[in-house]
């Protein structure tokens, strides 16, 4: 789950990181009244989930309360990325000296929390990352033992600052190091982390990204999900307990295990036709998900033919094949479909479906050939 | 021969009362696994299966009465971390983890722990293994495989079973069956796995179904180039999968680059391993 910079700034405030003077808001009257509070020059910042907000004219500086609130009017009105900008940061600008990056992640392979820090702030990581490697300094935190102070002065060293900023910044990679720790992230950085004219340390820029999994231990965090940025589809496969990503093909697949799903979709490709999404049921998936997947299938107006790829283990064929029966009660649709049922209780759900208008398929190269022609042939009807 | 799993097995089921562990309880005993206890606290002094299989509150107290040297985990998974710590406590040195949905950073620090003590987990989110006809640790489906002389080693649970009836079709039985699970950090890895079937005597080829995500197949690759005298070949599930995107599993996902099919599978074929276009092409590579 992502958060928006504005609750990623919020997070890291009640860590004791120094962030700038602002606040969030959905309309612009109160745009100027926020800026009129925090007096002088503000900068106005898109609220959405995705990158490169700046460079879409998503953040912009006013110098006074009412430009703020024109400002403000434009991009409340602007989509990004095709997201709709429904919020908007009014932020206290500041006169930047240095821009620093410090960023923490889950590294996959050593296991652990890596912290990195750079002296390239201000830039994307990954756009450092290629093109300057070597000013890109990371230290590996053992969960067990946290970060210590020395790792810190580590990355401090790295980054090329003035001595007397070394305490502040300390200070603030405990502040990002407690924050990711205590909320079940997998991603927090501060890009920039600013030293202003005056001599301030202060997050200007934060990003945050939440582990699902570990969400049932923050309630309150859960309910900073966006829902607004969610596509409706993913939220409603949420709801359901599945997976699902939409893809741009043609052909709707309903599958069991995540592996499966992603081999189903290889295997359309493979013999020349296009997955319209991945969908993984799960294990165990009973008919009331299965029906859910369906109707979100066929909501996707790009869907030409529909293949159910399903090999019984802790899922039990019978109980996925009432599941396809029953959405397609509630919603009749015209479109061919291929199902291939396998392994547990695969003949009872077969004997289900029978009556049912539907091709069978033996293996997935099979399923997968004949979804594809029949897509084909829906097209040219 | 086998790896990690064999007759001599005395498994342990936390997590036995709940509607899963009990379904599959029963379904690992049909496979000839001699499961000694169960584990649920507070039913401590219950049998369940028709008196078959005694419950306790502990895994100490389990491991005391009964000598189990294996456990399977089935418990939810906000409670999982807290059963592999305790099974690593009361001297398990074999844990399988089946629960999907733990915390990442959950699994950071029993990972560390674990490594500590030097106990050995397969998982999480994983189906668990299975050494045909003689024991079965886990939900993989005894009846689509049978005894035989490849080695299968997978991040996936249902895929692997495709590539287990794939086998079977073509009369290949399997020595041991392992799923390493889809969780972006997890105990045993793929270098972990292959070793072991390099050093089984009764393995001489082994299959190997990797994802996209991490670099875990990378690694296998340059272990199978600079140690492997057996022949691996390999399936790799994700070719058309967006990056940036999770595709179901928490490990599957492409981030900063890393982690595509594409790249795996140049890993692999440089390391003489032959990727299969799709998994029921996986006999045809072994003959």
């Amino acid at each position: 789950m992502k958060l928006h910079e504005y609750q990623t700034k919020l997070l890291f405030a009640e860590h004791g990181i120094p962030i700038p003077s602002g606040q969030m808001t959905m309309n612009a009257a109160e745009a100027k009244s926020i800026a009129e509070e925090l007096g002088g020059k503000v900068i106005v910042k898109s609220q959405v989930l995705v990158g490169g907000r700046g460079k879409a004219g998503g953040i912009r500086l006013a110098d006074t309360p009412e430009e703020a609130e024109d400002i403000a009017t434009q991009i409340l009105g602007m989509k990004i990325k095709d997201l709709p900008v429904r919020k908007v940061l009014i932020d206290e600008a500041v006169d930047i000296r240095t821009e620093i990056y410090l960023g923490i992640t889950n590294d996959r392979t050593r296991r652990c929390p890596v912290m990195m820090a750079s002296s390239e702030g201000g830039v994307e990581i990954e756009e450092v990352a290629k093109t300057h490697p070597e000013k890109i300094v990371r230290v590996g935190i053992d969960p067990l033992l946290g970060l210590r102070d020395y790792q810190a002065r580590y990355l401090a060293a790295s980054t090329e600052m003035p001595h007397e900023h070394w305490r502040d910044f300390m200070s603030i990679t405990k502040g990002l190091y407690q924050s990711f720790m205590q909320t079940d992230a997998t991603m927090a950085e501060i890009n920039p982390l600013v030293i202003t004219a005056d001599e301030r340390l202060l997050a200007v820029d934060g990003k945050m990204v939440l582990d699902d999994n570990g969400l049932f231990r923050h309630p309150e965090l859960a309910e900073m999900r966006d829902r607004d940025e969610e596509a409706p589809d993913e939220r409603e496969a949420r709801k359901y307990g599945l997976s699902y990503v939409k893809l741009d093909g043609e052909i709707g697949c309903m599958v069991n295990g995540a592996g499966l799903a992603m081999a189903t979709m290889d295997v359309i490709n493979l013999y020349g036709g296009s997955p319209a999404n991945f969908l993984d049921i799960g294990g165990g998936a009973s008919a009331d998900k299965v029906a859910a997947a369906i109707q979100i299938i066929l909501r996707d107006p790009n869907v030409k033919a529909i293949l159910f790829n399903i090999f019984g283990g802790i899922t039990r064929g019978d109980e996925v094949a009432r599941g396809i029966l029953s959405a397609l009660k509630k919603t009749p649709s015209d479109l061919p479909m291929v199902v291939r049922l396998v392994g547990t209780n695969a003949e009872e759900g077969r004997l289900l479906l029978a009556n049912a208008d539907m091709e069978t398929a033996i293996s997935l190269a099979d399923a997968a050939k004949k979804a594809i022609a029949a897509a084909g042939a829906g097209e040219g009807s | 021969m086998s790896i990690l799993v064999d007759e001599h097995t005395k498994l342990l089921v936390q997590g036995i009362t709940g509607r899963e562990g009990l379904f599959h309880t029963a379904r690992m005993i049909e496979h000839g696994t001699n499961v000694v206890a169960g584990v649920t606290p507070l039913k401590g002094g219950e049998w369940v299966l028709g008196g078959k299989v005694p419950v306790f509150d502990t895994v100490k107290s389990a491991v005391e009465t009964t000598g189990a040297n294996a456990s399977v985990i089935f418990v939810p998974s906000r409670f999982s971390a807290d059963a592999i710590l305790e099974a690593a406590d009361a001297g398990i040195s074999l844990i399988v983890c089946i629960t999907e949905g733990i915390p990442v950073q959950d699994m950071m620090k029993v990972r560390r722990y674990l490594d500590q003590m030097g106990v050995r987990l397969v998982g999480p989110n994983c189906p668990g293994l299975l050494t045909p006809g003689a024991a079965k640790v886990g939900i993989i489906p005894g009846d689509i495989t049978g005894p035989g002389n490849i080695g299968v080693v997978s991040r996936s649970g249902t895929l692997t079973y495709e590539v287990l009836l794939a086998l079977k079709q073509n009369e290949m039985g399997v020595s041991t069956c392992v799923g390493i699970g889809g969780d972006p950090i997890n105990g045993t890895s793929f270098v972990d796995t292959l070793e072991l079937f390099e050093a089984d005597p009764l393995t001489e080829k082994v299959v190997l179904i990797g994802e996209i995500g991490g670099t875990d197949e990378e690694r296998a690759a340059e272990y199978i180039r600079d140690n492997m005298t057996k022949q691996v070949v390999a399936f790799i599930a994700g070719k058309t999968a967006p990056p940036g995107k999770r595709m179901g599993h928490a490990g599957a996902i492409v981030e900063g680059g890393e982690g595509t099919a594409e790249d795996k599978i140049k890993a692999l074929a440089a390391a003489g391993v032959m990727t299969a276009d799709r998994p029921e092409e996986i006999p045809e590579l072994l003959k």
